[in-house]
């Protein structure tokens, strides 16, 4: 029988923290993914076909950044290897858009995460499908009736498509539609327009079969996400300092950022507030959230701004003005010194007048710094003075930005904020 | 040079150029003067740098020299004190990395992306962070990584030793990084978070496309304990792919304020004189640059160059300590002249200082700038001109200027309508080689030859840049110039030989 051991304050709060922060940032799976049931069956089913029966299958899991799809997969594939028949005999093979860039990487990879390095050794191959028609044959089993089925995942399945001639798309699919070995074909995207990628005959081998998560969450099963999320498990040590911190209120404040369900399963906002969890601030109050979401949210090109010198924020008002004046058409650093000379000769007293040089050196930190950006960014016949640019920034953004300006002159704020130059 | 103590100081502070490096010496050189001790209070982060910054309201202006006491469980906080001392004007944002971080063995978000003007410090807090604390890191400048194989190679290097990153492969693919990294660190698992720094991760935008997606999710893909951190002067924006990534969490720096600046350039005061004097020094410095530059490694650089200048006249015993008035007449044209020509470094610093040794008096520089004191010869100044005249005037207003008796020149509609626009914002046209001819043939006072020796100027000038030959150098018959000169140095040119430009430039009518 297990003592409890009381634990301090310090150390609940490290546990805590340590739990909590496992589960948002390496995304341990859970026991169901929310909100996802109709898909999770779907799912389920088919790789069931192919583990079991030896059917073959292709989908697509297609929805937006952060909406679960290889969490969907992680839960899937996990309960399909519980199952006896699986366990036995099903292979995985999971490739990466981002790593595999190339059809001969991917193969290699197939290769070693089939275990077959060996049986390869040094062959040498005509073409792509005689390689992968070599894998698939060393998996049959002695007596020649059945393949052992394999289970492709292709993570980032539009990178692929990028390869040249699409040749592992073709060739996985083709084996997928005949009926050598049960095959499932299994590609993760976030590109809604994925099948206009697909060659034709690519397109052709595909099965259409599409699975689309789209997380429809009203506003209470988005509280529930939430608090599941955040919530310490059952088993806690201190079960004292697990009640209080499950019941902490910040229901209230999750509204405001009840227009990030889309990225529900990539919890931003809920890691910074539980940063933010120490020994003197020992539960989550609404806050903390609301500083999250109002970290998240900073414009932070209006925050370089504020880091400007008084030179250079002249000059991005210059800027503005030739934007405002030629509605939007290029122009090149003469012009914007001629507005600030302008500028200095009638308007300004605080500002005296600076040498074209020193005004040459404020503009290329402003180019830096990318907030212009010449028109043509390749070949520069045109002297650097001449060179047509744009301002990469928004008249609100401006405007706003010189209001948080730290002691701005007068004279700088009148001149931004009258119409005519 | 006469090496005097003042100038060993200087040299030390020039040469070395890490501000950790810098700071470690002002430090031991003023080991006994240490300015008025934080006070410590123990303020909760939380309520005061974090609100402050988060609700951008301006920020304090008095120098405000309360220590935060880091509450962060995990680390020795006699290390964490030290830390927060040699980083001045950043603990709030030291606490929030540390709170970011979390304890050494908990998990931290997959990437975290910090933003900043350059000089605020990200790179000098981060690494510091990293090396007091003793955390596993690789640290990488992509500068220094033409190819990805390179950022690999440090990388597993710093992690698991010199032999792991001997078994890469000659061009390394991140699909063999990422498999040799699964491999290693499932024979020695990660204890403590381990940190991937990516400093100036503007340039991993030029490198492979699939690079910086698959570092922001390398936790996930590598299945460990290891964060990526990305320092950069560019916003995030300007970064995300176009099919999107993994969203890293940002983090800004904010910029230092006047009075911070102060602060920080109040820490390398010469030994030799008073705190006070330096920070008057610095406040007229920066009364001078602030509203040019708020580099911190500018001003600080500008601060050593011109402070033997500014005690000239405490030396030679003309002013005493307190007579900032006079002091400041003293060094302010100096100033003046430094802005244009070393904060430009149209003078190396090296200049500059024997500058400021030999001549007394205020002389023009002998700037490095080509252009300044260029001595052509006579017929060249008129090509030259001649040269401008072409760019910059419209050719059918030839006829107005350079005929001797012109008719009447009727101004259409269309001329009306864009005369706003002065050829001289829009930059210099190409001109024939004949209209150029015909030009000089008129500016010129005497009669001229047209002989070989004149068409070799031309070729020289294009030599000197000060024309540009436009098209393809095959044209031998009518070759087509620009001129790359500016309006001041044609008015120079012009004002040696007696001819008044201006009266023949269509912009100045």
């Amino acid at each position: 029988m297990s003592k409890r051991r009381s634990l301090t304050e310090a150390q609940c709060v490290s546990l805590a923290q340590k739990l909590l922060r496992e589960r948002l940032c390496h995304q341990k799976l859970p026991d169901r993914p929310l909100a996802l049931d109709s898909q999770y069956k779907h799912l389920l089913e088919l790789l069931r076909r192919t583990a079991v029966h030896g059917e073959s299958n292709s989908v697509l899991i297609v929805g937006p950044r952060g909406s679960g799809k290889t969490m969907l997969l992680g839960c899937v594939l996990r309960e399909l290897m519980s199952l006896k028949e699986a366990q036995k005999n099903v292979l995985l093979v999971e490739l990466n858009g981002l790593l595999q860039t190339d059809d001969k990487i991917a193969l290699k990879e197939i290769t070693r995460q089939l275990h077959l390095e060996n049986v390869v050794g040094d062959k040498v191959f005509g073409s792509f499908a005689e390689n992968l028609a070599f894998l698939l044959e060393a998996l049959k089993k002695g007596d020649k009736s059945s393949s052992r089925p394999v289970v492709f995942v292709l993570d980032e399945f539009d990178l692929f498509a990028h390869h040249k001639n699409q040749t592992l798309l073709y060739n996985l699919l083709d084996v997928s539609q005949s009926a050598q070995t049960p095959v499932a074909v299994l590609g993760l995207t976030c590109r809604l327009d994925v099948l206009e990628l697909l060659e034709k005959r690519v397109k052709s081998r595909f099965s259409h079969r599409q699975i689309h998560l789209f997380s429809s969450l009203s506003f209470a099963q988005y509280v529930d996400a939430v608090r599941s999320q955040l919530s310490l498990p059952p088993d806690f040590p201190d079960p004292k300092f697990s009640d209080a911190w499950n019941h902490s209120s910040y229901t209230q404040s999750l509204f405001p950022l009840s227009a990030f369900t889309a990225g529900i399963f990539k919890p931003i906002h809920l890691f910074l507030s539980v940063s933010r969890v120490s020994v003197s601030h020992s539960t989550l109050h609404e806050a903390d959230l609301l500083e999250a979401s109002r970290l998240i949210s900073a414009d932070s090109k209006a925050i370089i701004l504020h880091g400007l010198s008084i030179l250079e924020l002249c000059l991005i008002i210059a800027m503005k003005h030739l934007n405002d004046t030629y509605d939007g058409e290029p122009f090149n650093f003469q012009m914007v010194h001629n507005e600030f000379k302008k500028f200095i000769q009638r308007k300004s007293h605080s500002i005296h007048k600076f040498e074209k040089p020193v005004v040459m050196k404020a503009f290329e930190h402003l180019l830096q710094l990318e907030l212009v950006r010449p028109v043509d960014s390749g070949v520069c016949k045109v002297q650097r003075e001449y060179q047509l640019m744009r301002l990469m920034l928004e008249h609100g953004q401006v405007m706003e930005a010189l209001q948080r300006y730290p002691q701005c002159p007068t004279d700088v704020k009148q001149w931004a904020l009258s119409a005519f130059a | 040079m006469v090496s005097t103590p003042l100038s060993k100081w200087k040299l030390a502070a020039i040469t070395s150029a890490p501000c950790g490096a810098y700071m470690n010496y002002a430090e031991g050189l003023m080991a006994s003067n240490i300015p008025t001790s934080p006070q410590e209070t123990a303020v909760d982060f939380q309520e005061m740098g974090l609100q402050d910054k988060l609700l951008r309201k301006p920020t304090n202006q008095s120098i405000t020299r309360m220590s935060v006491t880091l509450q962060c469980p995990g680390y020795p906080e006699d290390t964490l004190r030290s830390l927060a001392e040699r980083l001045p004007c950043r603990e709030t944002q030291l606490a929030t990395l540390l709170a970011l971080m979390g304890q050494p063995d908990q998990y931290s978000y997959p990437s975290v992306f910090i933003y900043g003007h350059r000089a605020t410090g990200k790179s000098h807090v981060v690494l510091s962070i990293m090396k007091d604390l003793e955390l596993p890191h690789a640290s990488v400048d992509c500068v220094e990584c033409v190819s990805s194989g390179l950022l690999f190679h440090q990388v597993l290097s710093a992690f698991f030793g010199p032999d792991a990153a001997a078994l890469l492969p000659r061009c390394p693919s991140l699909s063999d990084f990422v498999r040799l990294y699964k491999q290693m660190s499932s024979n020695s698992p990660a204890t403590q978070t381990r940190y991937i720094i990516l400093d100036r991760a503007e340039r991993m935008r030029d490198m492979d496309f699939s690079l910086l997606p698959a570092l922001l999710r390398l936790q996930e893909l590598v299945n460990d304990n290891v964060t990526v951190i990305l320092l950069s002067e560019i916003v995030w924006e300007k970064f995300r792919p176009n099919t999107g990534c993994f969203e890293p969490l940002l983090f800004h720096f904010p910029d230092y304020s006047k009075a911070e600046l102060v602060q920080i350039l109040s820490w390398d005061h010469h030994p030799s004189y008073t705190p006070e004097l330096y920070a008057s020094y610095i406040n007229i410095l920066l009364g001078v640059f602030f509203s040019v530059c708020r580099d911190l490694r500018e001003l600080r650089h500008l601060a050593v160059l011109n402070f033997s200048k500014f005690c000239e006249p405490l030396e030679k015993g003309e002013a005493k300590e307190s007579d900032i008035h006079k002091l400041w007449k003293n060094i302010e044209p100096h100033l003046q002249r430094a802005m244009q020509t070393v904060y430009l470094r149209e003078v190396s610093s090296v200049q500059w200082e024997q500058q400021q040794m030999d001549e007394k008096e205020a002389t023009t520089l002998r700037v490095l700038s080509a252009h300044a004191h260029i001595e052509l010869p006579y017929y060249s100044k008129f090509l030259l001109i001649a040269a401008y005249l072409a760019s910059f005037n419209p050719a059918r207003t030839d006829r107005r200027f350079f005929l001797k008796s012109h008719g009447k020149i009727r101004k259409t509609n269309f001329l009306k309508k864009h005369e706003k626009t002065s050829n001289h914002l829009l930059g210099p046209k190409p001109f024939p080689l004949d209209r150029l001819m015909a030009i000089f043939y008129s500016v010129v006072d005497s009669r001229v030859a047209p002989t070989a020796s004149i068409f070799s100027q031309i070729s020289s000038l294009v030599t000197l840049q000060l024309l540009s030959q436009v098209g393809h150098d095959d044209q031998l018959d009518s070759p087509k110039y620009k001129c790359s000169v500016s309006l001041d140095f044609i008015l120079a040119i012009s004002r040696t030989v007696g001819f008044d430009v201006v009266k023949y430039l269509y912009d100045f009518l």
